[in-house]
């Protein structure tokens, strides 16, 4: 009931007056499935925080580049914020289906969702997150939902940045120093739980990319932790 | 190594060190660099950001704009500018404070440790990082040398080469031919005149639809054969004939004038060829005097040669192991080397060395592939540990986000190199 309420509640609000033409209804359940592929970048719901990309409570309405104590924002991101420009239906479907149609800098570094109603259920699913907090409790919190559950003794290694520096010189003859994806994701400023999670995804092979098997697949603990304490610092 | 030549090199470094002091006048070490590619480039850089000044490094390459070798072939399918593969040195020079030097180095003296060059200059070295890339055995196409390289190009050097190379195929008659004659094992780049073929097939399928090209090869195998083969019967049914060892393809000669190309004693008219010969190291090798056969034998642990240990061979010209010869085998190697200069020179870390390639190649619009493996140094060479190869029936999405990721790469390792 609470998802059709809040599915009229986005068509009402947010495209009455953009759109004469109603976007069909997403389904929030479904969209919480389809979510499953944002989960290593993107917290939503109850103590979600900022992994590698902002957590997205409220991002209904929200200024672009602008969620609260993120700071790995492209340039172009930024500068649709300050020129204005929110996260309504149209620009998080746009996003949604490429992300760098919309902002060509982004460092969202995914394919994107070409299925039209798989992208109405997931905006409809994150809408659910994006009402009064009264709301927020009935949906299951995900902040917590990693990809893969790791030790507390691998997460609380600590890295040193020096090996790090000469094991990730091997990363950089495909990910740019500076940041910059033009292809290739940007794996600089990431919290250091977040490069550690996602290297041991690749190294237990939950994540698919054969390339990054490979190079996950030979780095011990100690030198993931080394990576992650390197590259949290460019 | 045999004791001789341990002899032979401690000897060589007691004579050397009696000139030291005078070489060492500015008191900092210094590493001198031959070639100025995916090797040279990234060696040189990687020791003057990490020394931060202690070491003084001087990267000597004749050409002032670099083309790469990767991403040759997409300039002639036409995905590519050839102004898009060019890169100068200038980052190198100006953020880098490396002394970069337009010339061609001629002659070393591996006992005075220094480096002439054809200017007449001679530079004095600590460490010396042969990167030269290759150069051509002579006679390896019977008919062929570089005096007919206007007439066949080979364009396995980047540059006019490639652009030469384009104007021909775009000049070929209506059904015209193209003979693209592949070398025999070991060679740079390893899925590269397989990729050519491809591109030339897809230059030719929206120019010339009805011309043929020849594809005459020594070798029984070649690499991702089975994904060049697919992509080819599906792209481009009928257009490609490849003549192995067992059709004769092991047993060709050329004639520029007559534009003919003779296999197993049968004669093909041919309306532009691409020859592209058995290859050696790049020819400063061969002068340095650190070549076993046509290739520099090295450490895989400090990429040192096995001849002298001053001498550090990357890329191409060197012989180590399991590695193929590539831009990114290069660029990794010159990471290892760049650790060991600085741990000899300066004392720094030195950690155990680690390597990887991977080699991407475009078969048509969007319809990517890639075979990649990691390494580790043993005693005896580079040895692989690990790998991967795209699999034949993959669906479009993921080729073209394979062809996507190779753009990322090339822009990633160019500012790798170049800063």
């Amino acid at each position: 009931m609470r998802h059709i309420v809040s599915k009229m509640i986005a068509v009402c609000g947010i495209l009455w007056g953009i759109t004469t033409v109603a976007a069909p209804f997403g389904d929030p359940d479904k969209g919480e499935v389809i979510f499953k592929k944002c989960i290593s970048c993107h917290a939503v719901g109850t103590n979600a925080r900022h992994k590698v990309g902002p957590q997205l409570n409220g991002i209904f309405g929200r200024k672009m580049g602008t969620a609260d104590g993120y700071t790995r924002y492209s340039k172009g991101l930024i500068r649709a914020g300050r020129d204005g420009q929110i996260w309504d239906y149209d620009r998080l479907d746009a996003y949604l289906e490429n992300p760098k149609s919309l902002v060509s800098d982004t460092r969202m570094n995914f394919r994107g969702i070409a299925d039209e109603n798989d992208r109405h259920h997931v905006i409809a699913y994150l809408r659910s997150f994006s009402d009064s907090p009264a709301n927020i409790p009935e949906a299951a919190p995900t902040a917590d939902a990693e990809e893969i559950t790791l030790p507390a003794n691998i997460l609380s290694l600590i890295g040193d940045p020096e090996y790090g520096e000469y094991l990730g010189s091997e990363c950089k003859t495909c990910h740019q120093e500076n940041g910059a994806d033009q292809g290739i994701p940007s794996i600089t400023g990431w919290p250091e739980r977040d490069f550690v999670i996602a290297m041991h995804a690749y190294k237990e092979k939950i994540r698919a990319h054969p390339v990054m098997q490979m190079m996950a697949g030979r780095l011990s603990n100690e030198e993931i932790a080394a990576l992650a304490a390197y590259f949290a610092k460019k | 190594m045999t004791i001789s030549r341990r002899g032979f090199i401690t000897s060589t470094a007691a004579a050397s060190a009696m000139a030291a002091p005078m070489l060492r006048a500015a008191g900092k070490p210094r590493v001198v660099v031959i070639g100025g590619g995916a090797g040279g480039a990234t060696a040189a850089r990687y020791i003057a950001k990490d020394s931060k000044g202690a070491i003084d490094v001087t990267l000597v390459e004749p050409t002032r704009s670099y083309y790469t070798c990767f991403f040759s072939n997409l300039y002639i399918g036409g995905f590519r500018s050839i102004d898009s593969i060019a890169h100068s040195y200038g980052t190198l020079a100006s953020q880098y404070g490396i002394n970069v030097v337009h010339d061609w180095a001629v002659g070393i003296d591996r006992d005075a440790r220094t480096v002439i060059l054809a200017g007449g200059a001679v530079l004095p070295y600590d460490r010396l990082v042969l990167s030269p890339g290759i150069d051509f055995v002579d006679g390896a196409v019977p008919g062929w040398d570089v005096t007919a390289q206007n007439k066949m190009p080979h364009a396995y050097k980047a540059g006019s080469q490639s652009e030469l190379l384009a104007a021909q195929i775009s000049a070929m008659p209506k059904g015209g031919v193209f003979a693209l004659i592949a070398p025999p094992n070991p060679y740079r780049c390893p899925p590269g005149p397989y990729e050519r073929v491809s591109m030339v097939a897809h230059k030719l399928r929206a120019e010339n639809p009805t011309a043929k090209i020849l594809v005459v090869d020594p070798k029984p195998k070649f690499s991702k054969q089975g994904l060049f083969e697919e992509g080819w019967q599906r792209h481009y049914g009928g257009m490609i004939e490849r003549i192995g060892p067992d059709f004769g393809g092991d047993n060709v000669s050329v004639d520029p004038d007559a534009m003919t190309v003779s296999i197993d004693g049968s004669v093909e008219k041919v309306d532009a060829c691409n020859v592209i010969p058995a290859m050696k190291a790049g020819r400063i090798c061969d002068i340095a005097g650190i070549t076993e056969g046509n290739w520099a034998p090295v450490s895989g642990h400090t990429m040192q040669s096995r001849l002298d240990e001053n001498i550090h061979v990357l890329g191409d010209a060197c012989a180590q192991g399991d590695m193929p010869k590539s831009g990114f085998s290069a660029n990794s190697q010159a990471k290892v080397a760049a650790m060991a200069i600085r741990g000899a020179l300066t004392g720094s870390k030195v950690f155990p060395a680690k390597f990887s390639n991977t080699c991407w190649s475009l078969i048509d619009t969007d319809d990517g592939v890639k075979v990649g493996a990691s390494y580790q140094a043993t005693d005896e060479k580079i040895a692989k540990v690990d790998g991967f190869v795209s699999q034949t029936g993959e669906d479009a999405a993921l080729r073209k986000a394979t062809y996507e990721e190779s753009i990322g790469w090339y822009a990633g390792i160019t500012a790798d190199m170049f800063g």
